[in-house]
């Protein structure tokens, strides 16, 4: 098995708002290992981008950390001063984020900020860097990269600009792209060939990949694994196959039911998770989901439940499933962590 | 689900003034001579991409925005020149986002009796409360929100709200312009379900409108598919997924993630090269023929015709036999 790229551990983040505390980051424990693509899964507010931003170290007012701590390659990101944060930033770790209409400097040229990122953390000369960034378009598969590196955001479409975004992110060659809902903001069509492209890149490269995504259907197509997150929680881990077809956690059964599938030719009713998304305000006592739950128990509203291990790469947090472990008297759940 | 006509459209446009006066004048032709109906207890699925034109199909059928040209049918009646006020009682629309279609300022109860007032459905205050209480039950709220405000609200209760007040008049035909793009996933299928639901309970028609092929392909009983202003492919929902003869829907259906790995593995994935083309100036012949891999010089010179090509199945392409 290849090298741990990247380790958070019990990972715990709030928001301190006028209104009270928001946990966006409840113990959040993730590893990723070179070379992998790991997607992260969840509705808005669950977590996943604030998740991205702190491998980042790009958590900001009114946000604080208050416990855990992320390794990247070795280093901690906390106890990393904001010069080391900036070396590493662009360098090692890039991000992709959703909107390309916004993510851009309009007033600079495209060529400009692809070389921004080379001649900040590189030695090479202005030359060079401007053929890094001409090989970078070409890589990325914009036409005419000469005449593209004197336009500005403008005068390309959204899809021109996230092929741009990806050009930025990858101009230093990083160990892990991390991708913030890149397609969300882009038409079926232009989303597939961005898709294709950074499947592509990564077979050319080989970077790990953490994929964030609302839409099951770019998980199932990119992914290897998968963790499925829940009002600042990850509720259930595991290989692409694992979750699509052995979900252990019901938020997960209920996400996989919930969804329309296009090559059904019976026309079988939808089943919704009824209720609302967490007041993150105000979250429940025990299991975030409990409310929501269709298989509720009493203890699921008092406690959170353990982590239980279904297998050596899946995990999920669900009362119901250590249940099932302690009867099977498979108890290798608890903190097995 | 009848035979009869309910709304109709024939050789409907839609241009919009963007600029410029004179000879310089500059037309986004958002919909360009788009005909098609509905049929009585029918849901018809409208999808394409930003700036397709299917909202603005939804919008000018309901004489949101005047038609540059062409003729509107509700029930048998031209009413592309007719006063729309006993006509907005039958024909409603829910919009794309809850968060800007309710005002901020009005409570839930006076956003749905708007409409009661304004059509004078209820004879008594007692009546007008009651009906308002009707309807939020109807869509899974209950009494106690009708004194609240929107922003209280979630997403995925807003739209609920949208739809009471679309239904509080009591209408025939609703307009679902993207309803539950804006929604968590999770939540999605709730509204959808409602939608169906409400459909066979009320005997409503719907044009529903959306990006997402696998929702509309849920919901409706046609879909047509709309490309730079153009109805592209219409057929009934099954004939359209699985044998759909137009190379743009081809590209569509196959450009989307199946959730489902073993599926996605084996999946051969049709990329299309290029960009949407800009709406304000579009290819000439065949709107399609810069992404498409068939494209012919025929293609380029003159415009496809819209045709049948099997029962109930039209398209608009000069190479049908070379896709198939």
């Amino acid at each position: 098995m290849s090298e741990l790229l990247l380790d958070i551990k019990g990972e715990r983040l709030s928001f301190f708002t006028s209104v009270g505390e928001v946990k966006a980051l409840n113990d959040v424990s993730l590893q990723l290992r070179e070379g992998e693509v790991l997607g992260i899964v969840g509705e808005s507010g669950s977590g996943k981008s604030v998740t991205a931003y702190s491998i980042m170290g790009l958590t900001s007012y009114p946000g604080r950390l208050i416990g855990g701590s992320i390794w990247f390659n070795g280093h901690q990101i906390e106890s990393m001063s904001e010069q080391e944060l900036r070396k590493m930033r662009g360098n090692e770790v890039s991000i992709i984020f959703q909107d390309p209409m916004t993510s851009l400097n309009p007033v600079f040229s495209i060529g400009n900020q692809i070389m921004e990122v080379i001649l900040l953390h590189t030695n090479k000369s202005k030359q060079e860097a401007y053929d890094r960034a001409k090989n970078l378009l070409e890589l990325v598969g914009i036409n005419e990269p000469e005449k593209r590196l004197h336009q500005y955001p403008h005068e390309l479409s959204g899809g021109m600009r996230q092929r741009v975004m990806i050009a930025i992110a990858l101009a230093c060659e990083p160990k892990l792209l991390i991708a913030d809902e890149p397609t969300t903001a882009l038409d079926m069509t232009i989303q597939a060939q961005i898709l294709e492209l950074i499947m592509e890149l990564r077979r050319k490269l080989g970077m790990s990949i953490i994929m964030i995504t609302h839409d099951l259907g770019i998980v199932a197509n990119m992914c290897e694994k998968i963790a499925v997150m829940y009002a600042g929680k990850i509720v259930e881990y595991g290989t692409v196959d694992e979750l699509f077809y052995q979900p252990a956690h019901e938020y997960t059964k209920g996400l996989l039911l919930s969804i329309p599938k296009l090559n059904a030719t019976v026309h079988e009713p939808l089943i919704p998770i009824e209720g609302t998304p967490v007041d993150m305000l105000n979250p429940p006592a025990g299991c975030p989901f409990a409310p929501r739950c269709a298989s509720c128990m009493k203890i699921c509203l008092k406690e959170m439940p353990p982590c239980t291990y279904l297998s050596e790469t899946h995990y999920t947090a669900c009362w119901l499933r250590q249940s099932e472990a302690w009867q099977l008297s498979l108890a290798e759940g608890g903190d097995a962590k | 689900m009848s035979d009869k006509k309910l709304v109709e459209v024939q050789n409907l446009k839609q241009y919009f003034h963007v600029g410029g006066i004179g000879k310089q004048k500059k037309l986004v032709k958002a919909v360009d001579d788009v005909s098609f109906y509905i049929n009585k207890g029918e849901i018809l699925g409208l999808v394409g991409e930003s700036g397709c034109g299917k909202t603005t199909t939804g919008r000018t059928l309901l004489r949101l925005y005047e038609p540059s040209s062409g003729k509107i049918f509700y029930d048998g009646k031209d009413i592309t020149k007719a006063n729309m006020l006993p006509y907005r009682r039958k024909m409603q629309i829910v919009f794309q986002d809850p968060y800007a279609s309710l005002d901020p300022r009005m409570t839930v109860g006076d956003i749905v009796g708007e409409a009661i007032d304004i059509h004078k459905l209820a004879a008594s205050k007692n009546e007008r409360t009651e009906k308002i209480l009707t309807m939020l039950e109807r869509v899974g709220l209950n009494s106690e929100h009708a004194n609240r405000y929107p922003h209280e609200f979630s997403g995925g209760q807003r739209q609920r709200i949208g739809i009471a007040r679309a239904l509080a008049v009591d209408p025939e035909f609703i307009v679902c312009d993207e309803p539950i793009s804006a929604l968590d996933v999770s939540i999605q299928a709730q509204i959808i379900n409602m939608f169906e639901r409400l459909q066979q309970e009320m005997g409503l028609t719907y044009l529903f409108i959306a990006h997402d092929l696998s929702v509309v392909k849920y919901i409706s009983n046609r879909i047509g598919v709309m490309y730079l202003g153009k109805l592209v492919e219409l057929a009934e929902s099954d004939e359209l997924t699985f044998h759909s003869v137009h190379p743009y829907t081809r590209s569509l259906i196959s450009a989307i993630p199946i959730a489902d790995p073993i599926m996605a593995r084996a999946h051969k994935r049709i990329v299309l090269e290029g960009d949407v083309p800009s709406p304000l100036n579009p290819p000439s012949g065949c709107r399609f023929r810069t992404r498409c891999p068939y494209a012919t010089t025929q293609c380029a010179e003159q415009e496809p015709e819209f045709k049948e090509v099997s029962a109930g199945h039209y398209a608009a392409c000069h190479n049908l036999d070379k896709v198939r």
